[in-house]
């Protein structure tokens, strides 16, 4: 009667997920910090994970970029070559080629991201020299284009991160993760440490990068103003578990979850 | 022997024997830093430590050491460590490189070519190159082990970005046998080169941080850099004062406060060679001034 | 001819956790369909669910139960059952939406505002900005302004971009809710004008008006809300 077959535009390529988390857990000894969590990400799928501290969205991300073995469950991933890898089989060094190349993690204090004694230049630069780049001025002209993309002044490409902004910090490390040029990219509370000013700029500039690079998106935030503005879905957790997901206008306005209904009551009108 | 309170090169035989099976691990992985279980030795940390027991665990009855300290046979250090294994081993000790079987060294490497019947030990204050970048061990380690190796390159870039050129003179990052990542110890980058493909076995021993590393013979060494600033071993332009050699390694030697200087070889015994044979410097005379006739 | 939008007995109740739990009924039994060409607009006093039903044809709001079936790219699909994947699709190609209220982000320039409709759907940029600033022109809003983010407006020049937005891609399916409350006389009849050439582009819409005068204008059918009330 209802038929979904050929109603879709995307290619082939976009059709398969990139990632897929299924049934994952994480127990600290007789904690739960995770149970049970399954979803599939897409090529170019922005998903936001909201809950407040303590409801196991650290938790889940780092076990989604693998730095943190799951107690249940899988990740996989679909690599470069087409092939989906289980992320517990990638030796140690496949699963760091892939953090310096396909992937990229925005941390929310960026000097955890960045080195903060090494020029900008040289921030966004290393992880192409990790891969082999070998011409000097090649990768300071591609790092040149890099600040310039996020907004900051070429003039400033020799001075290190600790001379910069809270909101400049934040931008270097944006650029520092996309020189790759990474299909998926984790973000953990990314404007968290910022004032609202900056935020709104942040929000801005990776809204526009996600569209225009088709990256797909893990981002964990509390803001659910922030997931509102990036992400096209959105997952809720409380407990260590998704308590709702949806669409993320869809959750947010709508929403079904006792727990959902209060978080999204909580937010100052805008 | 004439020191029977001491086993012979100082260190007891469980000690060299704990330091042969480290120095036999370096030298099956080229460029790798080996643990190994450090002594204190009757000198100074800084006075080369680690150069004395690699040298204490390798040294025969009938080796001839020869010891410099920045290429000179002849300062306190290289003075006090040829006379501590005089004394505790009764080697020969020699300050001609040719004679020598084995050379401890700080900072430098003979000018003369070595052979294959010669071991090169250097004295290694900081062992591990990527240490200014990365400062956690953990991870420098992991580094070492999965070949990553683009922040060594970071370092140069940053000399770029700074100087226009690599400005790093010394301890000049070097990749040993295709595979690890080394610090040649602060040998100056002109003797970079020396190191690549050399007959002699070269070892280094860092005593304060209890590592010892290797070069086997004839082991490729090739020193980082990018292709469009390719590395390039560094010297003071200008002939020996004294010996008039322009291929050799100079030290600069202030001679006065009015900006007079002269340059002459730091390898002491080289320099000698070549007087000895009838070269003379043209400024052997008169010291280089930087502004010739801003005196008369 | 087949249906652009045909609702099969859809209902919709807010269960309100934070207030004890009680059900809020909104709808129940919505049943109407919108053929291509032509402009429904539902009707009923205020708080019988109209701009519920909007929502939920636009994915918004959940559906309760029942069927919200769009035609996309030649298939029907049921966006009540749809994944989220699905009706971003959807929207992307098919469903436009004209809300009261712009909600835009808050450093981008109006021209841009109004023209990334279509340069997500892959037109050039300088295309889609052109077609922006006729767009922008028709609804009277000076040029002087399109380079200025529309935060700063006025209510009813915010709510012109929105508009702008809203008609100037070439979607099958649009929804309107309240597109002239506050506009002057002038601006309401180029919405009007707008309305009429998306009829006659074949364009299903939805709409919802206050306005008698309007609704007149561009309605070709009406709903009216009230026989889908739900009982409480």
């Amino acid at each position: 009667m209802v038929d979904q077959g050929s109603a879709n535009l995307d290619t082939l390529e976009n059709d398969q997920p990139l990632l897929v988390a299924q049934s994952l857990s994480k127990s600290f000894g007789r904690i739960a910090a995770c149970r049970d969590v399954s979803f599939a990400l897409y090529p170019g799928e922005v998903l936001a994970i909201v809950g407040e501290s303590g409801s196991g969205k650290s938790t889940l991300l780092q076990m989604l970029s693998g730095q943190l073995a799951p107690s249940g469950g899988h990740v996989s991933y679909r690599m470069r070559d087409g092939v989906t890898r289980d992320l517990t089989t990638l030796g140690e060094a496949e699963r760091r080629f892939l953090f310096r190349t396909d992937w990229g993690f925005v941390h929310q204090d960026p000097a955890q991201g960045l080195r903060m004694a090494v020029s900008a230049g040289a921030n966004v630069g290393e992880r192409l020299m990790a891969v082999g780049w070998n011409h000097y001025g090649r990768i300071r002209e591609t790092a040149s284009d890099w600040l310039t993309r996020v907004e900051i002044d070429v003039a400033r490409i020799d001075d290190a991160p600790r001379t910069y902004s809270g909101g400049m910090r934040q931008r270097l490390q944006i650029a520092r993760n996309l020189v790759t040029e990474p299909r998926l990219v984790f973000m953990d509370e990314p404007t968290g440490g910022l004032d609202v000013s900056v935020q709104a700029r942040l929000l801005d500039l990776v809204r526009s990068l996600v569209a225009e690079l088709h990256l797909a998106v893990i981002i964990v935030t509390h803001d659910l103003a922030v997931a509102r503005l990036l992400s096209h879905r959105v997952m809720v957790m409380k407990g260590g578990r998704v308590i709702e997901t949806g669409l993320t206008d869809q959750v947010l306005d709508d929403p079904r979850e006792p727990y959902t209904q209060l978080l999204v009551s909580s937010i100052l009108p805008p | 022997m004439n020191a029977p309170a001491y086993n012979f090169a100082y260190l007891d035989e469980q000690t060299k024997r704990m330091i042969r099976r480290a120095i036999l691990k370096a030298i099956a992985i080229p460029g790798y830093q080996v643990p190994f279980a450090s002594r204190e030795m009757p000198m100074p940390y800084g006075w080369g430590t680690g150069g004395v027991q690699v040298t204490a665990a390798i040294l025969g009855p009938r080796d001839v050491l020869k010891v410099i300290d920045q290429g000179s046979d002849d300062t306190t250090n290289a003075i006090s460590i040829r006379k501590f294994f005089a004394k505790t081993a009764g080697v020969a000790t020699t300050t001609a490189t040719g004679e020598a079987t084995v050379i401890q060294t700080r900072h430098r490497i003979p000018e003369t070519a070595l052979n294959e019947n010669q071991l090169l030990v250097y004295q290694v204050p900081i062992p591990e190159p990527l240490r200014f970048l990365e400062p956690r061990e953990t991870e420098t380690r992991r580094m070492h082990a999965l070949a990553e190796y683009g922040l060594m390159h970071v370092k140069l870039y940053e000399d770029i970005a700074r100087f226009g050129h690599i400005a790093t003179a010394y301890a000049y990052p070097v990749k040993v046998n295709a595979r690890y990542v080394m610090d040649p110890s602060p040998t100056p980058k002109f003797d970079n080169p020396k190191m690549d493909n050399c007959p002699a076995l070269q070892l280094f021993g860092a005593g304060r941080e209890k590592r010892i590393y290797a070069i086997p013979p004839y082991t490729e060494v090739v020193s980082l850099d990018f292709e469009d600033h390719p590395f390039e071993p560094y010297r003071f332009n200008a002939p020996c004062a004294l010996c008039g050699a322009e291929d050799s390694y100079l030290d600069e030697i202030v001679t006065d406060d009015q900006g007079g200087r002269m340059f002459v070889c730091s390898d002491t015994d080289y320099c000698e060679g070549r007087q000895a044979a009838g070269h003379h410097g043209s400024l052997s005379a008169a010291p280089y001034r930087e502004k010739a006739g801003s005196h008369g | 001819m087949t249906a652009m939008i045909d609702v099969a007995d859809a209902r919709k109740t807010f269960t309100m956790h934070l207030q004890g739990g009680i059900e809020l009924p909104v709808v129940r039994g919505v049943t109407f369909h919108v053929y291509p060409g032509e402009c429904v607009v539902l009707s009923g006093p205020s708080g019988a669910g109209k701009s519920s039903i909007l929502k939920m044809i636009f994915g918004n709001y959940r559906c309760d139960s029942g069927r919200i079936g769009i035609r996309h790219r030649g298939a029907l699909v049921d966006l009540a059952a749809a994944e989220p994947r699905q009706i971003l699709n959807i929207r992307r190609s098919t469903i436009g939406y004209v809300s009261q209220f712009l909600r835009a982000v808050p450093r981008v320039a109006t021209i841009d505002v109004v023209a990334e409709p279509l340069i997500v759907n892959g037109m050039a940029r300088a295309d889609a900005q052109a077609r922006a600033g006729e767009l922008l022109h028709r609804l009277n809003i000076p040029e002087r302004l399109w380079q200025l983010p529309p935060a700063t407006f006025s209510g009813g020049e915010q709510q012109r971009v929105n508009i702008a937005r809203g008609f100037i891609s070439d979607l099958p399916i649009l929804l309107l809710d309240e597109p002239t409350a506050s506009l002057d006389a002038a601006n309401r009849a180029v919405v009007v004008e707008l309305v009429a050439e998306k009829k006659r582009q074949g364009v299903a819409m939805v709409a919802i008006v206050h306005d008698d005068e309007i609704r007149h204008l561009i309605a070709d059918r009406i709903v009216d809300v009230a026989s889908f009330a739900a009982a409480a």
